[in-house]
């Protein structure tokens, strides 16, 4: 939240003698449209969710039916359990990577090669950042393909033929390698955030830390991590409420596939929309979804501020 | 110096690195063999994470028949255009890229032009309860859009404009105004208290304190915006493809996305519409590198 000082006659704006009153013809067309396109619609979805609804035809009342049907589902319990997969793959594996990537790219690269090489290099793990999600899986699907794709043939070609494997169609591998597809995907947003964060580190600072006979680990730990905790949980926040809402590698990749092996919420709400055609049970996924995101921020945002405090 | 106020997050941490790069430019030369190790190692890391790519350039100008022989992973033996060209008529490229860009630039447009209207009467206005305002488009930012997806569907259907072009428009640009509302409003909350007290004193009126005065400092925060709506509304996803089902309405991901489903497809084929479908993207990348930079950054500091 932005930090405001709260004038004391509080109805002035901060144009002087001008009322607040007199801005809100400035607020009421984005107010209008957030109202009609996202409260509207996610109001009506949670009454979606206590119906029985074919898309067509009459909607039914049924109370709570679904939210029951939804505790005792074991895909849907299965769906979260992935997700919890699908936050490894996207926050704690390039978290962990982009800042071990990012401090030896700033302090190694660009102090001893140069800021150049520095930014190149970091421009070359961005990459895949940058291109459509839906592009970016097409490309991987088609590198992981069954038969004929590059990963087996690589494996055949340095004499590992007998690993080769249907990577995202086998249940034991599908997960795994749609984790790593994730981690590509993945990686580059944290590297080019922490390193944005560590420019401000005073270069003086490691200085004295490596004359008191500090060592790389150390200075790490006492150091960086410290000065780059604001950007360290933004990405965590950010990077986890991507990974719960991830629909469109698993949808163009496995679709959930074989059987629940990676099924995520949204796929099974969209799944259950438009391909079963069962809208109130996909408006209750869709709705335990939301309050799973919303939980994980409010709680997120109070751990936040008290690490912002006690730094300050 | 206001200039600079505005452009804090970004213009600071270039300022810090320019110093940073100066003062260290002395040890620039005493390069251990730790040193190089860690360059190498970065490089292979890079390397790595370009292989998926590299591989699908290789294969992007082969013929079946020399895939099927050598694999994946030679160079193509006889060059060809052919992938290329195919998907380019078979999915009428231009077109999806026509579709893609008047999207996004709608977007792009009219999600800059809400979030500065908002966030003018939020964190300048303080309009009663901005708060609250503020806090129910963070809100509306979190949201999975599988939440909204199916009551704008029927929304859409009944409003006649489902499978065009409009109703990517319209959810867009209020999705994307709500992250610049967000953003914006806290730079307006703290905008330099006597630049606005000198335009009342010049006699302009609220709407021309905006255009002539908030507007042009806060440009190049509004410009990382306009290029940030751009690039996510030319990715997007799941509420094209639910909400666009005429080949003649798609977008660039879309048209991809629908060859994936096709098993026939030769690995060749596949290759050369990928890598047609990101060029758009790199060239982008090419062009608004600077202001994407910052954004990714000034989105992080908040």
């Amino acid at each position: 939240m932005p930090q405001q000082t709260q004038s004391k006659q509080k109805s002035y704006s901060r144009l002087p003698g001008s009322k607040s009153s007199k801005f809100i013809p400035y607020l009421l067309p984005g107010v209008a449209a957030l109202i009609v396109i996202v409260i509207v619609p996610f109001v009506w979805n949670i009454y979606l969710s206590l119906t029985h609804w074919r898309g067509v035809g009459p909607v039914k009342f049924v109370g709570l039916k679904n939210w029951q049907r939804l505790f005792a589902d074991a895909t849907f319990w299965k769906s979260f359990a992935n997700s919890f997969w699908i936050i490894v793959a996207i926050v704690v594996v390039p978290t962990v990577l982009g800042l071990l990537i990012s401090s030896v790219l700033t302090d190694v690269i660009q102090k001893k090669f140069g800021s150049g090489k520095a930014s190149f290099i970091r421009a070359l793990y961005y990459l895949p950042q940058l291109l459509p999600v839906a592009v970016a899986s097409v490309i991987m699907g088609w590198i992981f393909r069954p038969d004929d794709g590059a990963v087996n043939d690589l494996l055949s070609k340095v004499g590992l033929g007998f690993l080769q494997h249907n990577w995202l169609g086998d249940a034991h591998s599908a997960l795994p390698i749609l984790m790593v597809i994730l981690i590509w995907i993945q990686l580059g947003y944290p590297i080019v955030i922490f390193m944005s964060g560590l420019q401000r580190v005073d270069p003086e600072l490691y200085e004295a830390a490596s004359l008191d006979g500090a060592n790389w680990w150390q200075k790490f730990k006492i150091v960086t991590l410290p000065s780059i905790m604001p950007e360290l949980l933004v990405v965590i926040l950010t990077a986890t409420i991507g990974a719960l809402k991830t629909f469109g590698p698993v949808y163009l990749l496995t679709k959930g596939g074989p059987g629940t092996t990676t099924i995520v919420p949204s796929y099974y709400s969209y799944n259950q929309f438009f391909q079963l055609h069962q809208v109130g049970y996909g408006a209750a996924i869709s709705t335990a979804l939301t309050l799973v995101i919303i939980v994980f921020s409010v709680i997120f945002t109070i751990i936040q501020s008290r690490v912002e405090k006690n730094a300050a | 110096m206001s200039q600079a106020t505005m452009q804090a997050p970004t213009s600071q941490a270039a300022d810090a690195e320019a110093s940073r790069s100066r003062k260290t430019n002395k040890s620039q030369h005493i390069r251990t063999w730790a040193d190089w190790m860690t360059l190498v190692l970065l490089i292979v890391g890079a390397l790595i994470m370009l292989f998926p790519l590299i591989i699908l350039a290789m294969n992007a100008f082969k013929t079946i028949a020399d895939y099927n022989a050598t694999g994946p992973l030679t160079l193509p033996a006889h060059p060809t255009m052919r992938g290329i060209e195919s998907f380019w008529k078979s999915s009428n490229f231009p077109l999806k890229f026509l579709n893609s860009f008047v999207i996004s630039l709608v977007v792009a447009v009219l999600g800059v032009l809400l979030s500065v209207l908002n966030s003018f009467a939020l964190g300048i206005g303080r309009v009663k309860g901005n708060r609250w305002i503020i806090l129910l488009i963070m809100l509306a930012n979190m949201m999975p859009q599988e939440a909204l997806l199916y009551p704008l569907y029927t929304m859409f259907k009944e409003a006649g404009i489902y499978n065009t072009q409009l109703s990517i428009i319209i959810i867009f640009t209020v999705v994307q105004s709500a992250y610049g509302t967000y953003l914006l409003s806290a730079v307006y909350s703290t905008f330099p208290q006597a630049i606005l007290e000198a335009a009342t004193i010049d006699g302009a009126t609220r709407w021309q304190t905006l255009i002539k005065v908030v507007l042009p400092i806060s440009w190049s925060t509004i410009s990382v915006l306009f290029v940030f709506f751009f690039v996510w509304t030319w990715n997007e996803y799941m509420i094209p493809m639910a909400f666009l089902m005429d080949d003649s309405v798609q977008t660039v991901p879309l048209a991809l996305s629908a060859l994936q489903g096709q098993h026939t497809i030769d690995a060749t084929q596949l290759a050369a519409a990928s890598l047609l479908s990101i060029i758009p993207t790199i060239i982008f990348y090419i062009i608004f590198q600077r202001k994407l930079n910052q954004g990714i950054v000034a989105g992080a500091v908040k």
